[in-house]
């Protein structure tokens, strides 16, 4: 099973985000090249709005993710609730 | 006046539909192929354009509200590093001369991109796609300006970054980034799609925007390290649309496939070639390195491209026919590159140098198999030519590859002492090229790139000299005639880094600046 990840800037905004991320997935592993946080996962990585909004205590919209997104990799599907990368193969 | 009905807000998924299907309209008094007449002619057979979803289902409501917020952040970084000087705070004025190349090179073919988005956007007819287009094509708009904006504060202190549209029509080296643009935006809509989307954005832009965009934060430029991050989260949305386009043309018929593969192939080897000028910047122009260009083309082009291709294995697609060649250069192109830039440092609009002790024992250590071997006696030659006060300037014109247009410089597959080179013949004329790649698309298409515009051709005709210049009168210099049809200023712009104007500038400021805090 390939790799997904996402990368985001490495600031306040990206953090609860990050935090999330780690809390939901198991397997996934944060590296902070120079000026950036990505997250590797083997196979799939999920994005919880509602995890999101537990670390924050605000309403978040995932759209939100675009303001500090930087890379990703692997295939999207995204709703309301989750925003989801993941391999078919 | 009736109450307005109160309507349950729209999903995520159903807004997308709204606001891209239901948008668009079938023509009524023209035939739908009438209007829409480029995207039947590659031969890509489209059944049903419903089935085109854009996986990030942004529309141009919530596209307006984030872009916005991401102008805010970026122009108060870009203000801040103007009025607190920030080109002071960088590691080495030799750092600046990756930013010529990059607003030279990499801003006007954002504009061309937005061209060709904006094309494509009207062309095809799918509605799914034409909004995924058009905000494609606002994005490259806007990645335009705010470069311009972000390296016009370079351009207040710092030479060759005084005429970057001019000289992206007229100098040498400009013609590779190009050409590769006009090459996509002349073919048909699913193929720009496939060159620059999925091609470009996908598998290469990654290795532009991320490894080198940390290299400018490590080495104290905010300005660019944002404007880069900035436009790469736009490029996130890019390559998922080109990762969808793709998928699109491979679901929608089986005799799609074997079209799709061509073009991967060809846009992936010109995708490789053009990329090469960004390795040689990741290793040999940021002061303070961050990654190598091989550690970086494992990372984004192996692991991420390799699963990629892995996963499109399903459909009939193999991985691009250069892949593995691309693979084994990883240890060689950015060394061959630099040399070549090095030779042609009198007739380039920015500086050169042999890099300091322990750069060259940090190649040393990310090549292990090949900077000691083929590249550092190189390098330790041209340094103690240049000690002697014999820097090497070549002032012959080199022979360039008829496709991807860059000089003849890249080695044999297998063998980095032997230049490859290969030929194709077509109506009589020879054309040149610099590998089995580029061999392989001219020779598929023949009719289109035997009117390649070549920078070398052009000048050995004549065509590239101020207008009413008189090539006959005594003592006519024809280089120094086509740097001034470059608008190169000879002294300042070109020729080594060490006694540059930039260099002595850039030592006098610090000094000032150190100077005033010990006050």
């Amino acid at each position: 099973m390939s790799s997904v990840f996402i990368a985001f800037q490495d600031n306040e905004e990206s953090r609860p985000v990050v935090d999330a991320i780690l809390a939901d997935n198991a397997e996934a592993v944060a590296t902070y090249p120079q000026g950036l946080v990505k997250i590797n996962a083997p196979g799939r990585l999920v994005i919880r709005r509602e995890t999101i909004e537990e670390q924050t205590g605000q309403r978040f919209n995932l759209q939100q993710l675009h303001v500090n997104l930087v890379t990703l990799s692997g295939y999207i599907d995204e709703d309301d609730d989750e925003f989801s990368l993941s391999w078919e193969h | 006046m009736d109450a307005p009905a109160i309507k349950k807000k729209l999903g995520l998924k159903d807004r997308y539909a709204a606001m891209t299907r239901g948008l668009a309209w079938d023509t009524t008094y023209q035939p739908m192929d009438k209007v829409f007449p480029f995207d039947k002619y590659e031969g890509i057979k489209i059944h049903d354009w419903d089935k085109w979803e854009d996986p990030f289902r942004l529309t141009m409501d919530a596209y307006w509200k984030y872009q916005g917020e991401k102008e805010k952040k970026l122009y108060a970084v870009i203000e801040a590093f103007a009025q607190n000087n920030g080109q002071l705070g960088i590691s080495d004025a030799r750092y600046v001369n990756a930013l010529k190349i990059f607003f030279q090179a990499v801003t006007p073919l954002e504009y061309h991109s937005h061209r060709g988005f904006a094309h494509v956007g009207r062309h095809f007819t799918g509605a799914g796609a034409r909004v995924a287009a058009q905000m494609q094509s606002i994005d490259e708009l806007r990645h335009c300006q705010t470069e311009t904006h972000a390296l016009s504060h370079y351009n207040k202190y710092f030479n060759g970054l005084h005429q970057a549209p001019h000289m992206f029509d007229r100098v040498w080296y400009l013609s590779v980034p190009k050409s590769f643009f006009e090459d996509a935006s002349t073919a048909g809509p699913f193929e720009f799609l496939t060159a620059v989307s999925f091609s470009f954005e996908y598998v290469l832009t990654n290795l532009l925007f991320v490894p080198f965009m940390s290299g400018a934060a490590h080495n104290g430029d905010m300005s660019t390290v944002t404007f880069g991050f900035s436009a790469q989260s736009d490029e996130s949305r890019h390559m998922t649309l080109g990762i969808e386009c793709i998928r699109f043309m491979l679901e929608q018929d089986p005799a799609n496939v074997p079209i799709v593969q061509k073009w991967i192939d060809k846009w992936f080897w010109r995708g490789y070639r053009l990329l090469t000028i960004v390795g040689m910047m990741q290793d040999y122009m940021l002061p303070k390195r961050v990654m190598s260009w091989k550690e970086a083309w494992e990372m984004y082009a192996e692991e991420n491209g390799g699963a990629l291709f892995r996963d499109l294995a399903r459909y009939g697609i193999r991985e691009p026919k250069g892949w593995k060649e691309a693979c084994a250069g990883k240890d060689h192109i950015t060394h061959q590159a630099w040399s070549g830039f090095y030779n042609y440092a009198a007739v380039a609009p920015f500086h050169t140098w042999i890099p300091k002790e322990d750069e060259l024992n940090w190649l040393s250590e990310k090549y292990p198999d090949t900077f000691d071997k083929y590249y550092r006696p190189r390098f330790e030659h041209f340094h103690a030519q240049q000690q002697q006060g014999k820097r090497f300037y070549n002032k012959t014109l080199p022979m360039l590859c008829t496709i991807c247009q860059v000089p003849m410089f890249f080695t044999e597959p297998g063998d980095p002492t032997k230049i490859c080179y290969r030929e194709s013949d077509y109506h009589g004329d020879k054309y040149h090229f610099c590998s089995d790649g580029c061999k392989e698309i001219f020779d598929d298409e023949p009719e289109k790139y035997s009117q390649a515009w070549l920078p070398v051709h052009q000048i050995y005709q004549g065509n590239c000299f101020p207008e009413g210049t008189d090539p006959t009168v005594e003592g006519f210099d024809p280089l120094a005639a086509v740097m001034d049809y470059y608008d190169l200023k000879v002294g300042r712009d070109n020729f080594d880094f060490e006694g540059s104007e930039d260099q002595k500038n850039f030592a006098a400021w610090r000094g000032e600046a150190a100077q005033g805090d010990k006050a």
